[in-house]
């Protein structure tokens, strides 16, 4: 099982997803994220899949869940850099993936955040999972 | 006349586990692309097996994919195949219909994989097991 690692950036969590993931790391980074989100406060997720292959529906569902669960706790999340083949296909497969939020990319993603009140800040902390 | 030339099994996997999904996966691409698919029908067809890996593997409890080269005239094409032993499908029109799942999942795993795929077989019988068989053609 692989563990993906949680930045922080000022007020901003990102995650960048690296190859191809079990069904178990996918769960334990949605819980990860949870967790993260409550102990430091966050106004945002960003979730940069640009090296993400496909998006199934277990990876779809966990990036709705993380939308619904940072947005409860006061949180918006972007999911960056989805690839125009995993567009294509997750429309085919059915999932809409409604209320989520994308960007084209990671810079994108955070200008918009930036957009909602976070004050983008150079305090860059690696956060060791 | 000649005979069309016989399917080449090219990978026989076990699923048992989560990695093995994994594995299905990555072996699909592999065939995938070294038939020429175009990206955006490798992501169909490596997105179509993850669905149906992980059905054997969490309905099922486990069971087998097979990756088969096929050919139909001057066309290639890959097939899979999933069999697994496990409960079966008790209505095989309603696990096909979008958003039907008898878990907590988005019943899109089978009715997708359809859509993914050009040709889509689905075969079950309660008690015995489920085979389900998919074909992608090359463009
Ligand atoms: N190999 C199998 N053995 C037994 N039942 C199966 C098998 N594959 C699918 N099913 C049944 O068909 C239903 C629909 O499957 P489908 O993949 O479409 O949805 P799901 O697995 O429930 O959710 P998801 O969208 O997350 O895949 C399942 O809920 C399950 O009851
Ligand atoms: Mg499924």
């Amino acid at each position: 099982m692989d563990r993906v690692p949680i930045l922080k950036i000022g007020d901003v969590l990102i995650v960048s997803i690296q190859g191809d993931l079990d069904d178990q790391s996918v769960l334990t980074l949605q819980e990860d994220l949870a967790d993260r989100v409550v102990a430091t406060g966050a106004i945002g997720v960003i979730i940069d899949i640009t090296a993400v292959e496909i998006v199934d529906s277990f990876v779809g569902r966990m990036l709705s869940t993380i939308a619904g669960m940072s947005r409860m706790l006061d949180a918006e999340t972007i999911v960056v850099g989805m690839r125009p083949a995993v567009a294509i296909t997750l429309v085919e497969l059915g999932l809409s993936l409604g209320g989520l939020r994308t960007a084209l990319d990671l810079e994108k993603g955070v200008a918009l955040l930036s957009r909602h009140g976070t004050q983008g800040t150079s305090d860059l902390s690696a956060v060791g999972l | 006349m000649s005979h069309p030339p016989a399917p080449r099994t090219v990978e026989e996997l076990t699923i048992t586990s989560n990695d093995e999904v994994v594995t299905v996966r990555q072996k699909v691409r592999a065939t995938a692309i070294e038939l020429g698919f175009s990206l955006v029908d490798q992501t169909k067809v490596v997105t179509a097996a993850s669905e149906l890996a992980r059905n054997t593997l969490v309905h099922a409890g486990g069971g087998q994919a097979n990756i088969t080269i096929v050919q139909n005239g001057a066309r290639r094409g890959i097939r899979l195949v999933f069999s697994d032993n496990g409960p079966g499908i008790p209505d095989r029109q309603l696990a096909l219909t979008d958003g039907w799942s008898s878990g907590g999942g988005l019943g899109l795993g089978l009715s997708g994989s359809r859509r993914l795929m050009d040709e889509f077989v689905l075969e079950s019988e309660p008690g015995r097991g489920t085979v389900v068989t998919v074909t992608k053609w090359t463009r």
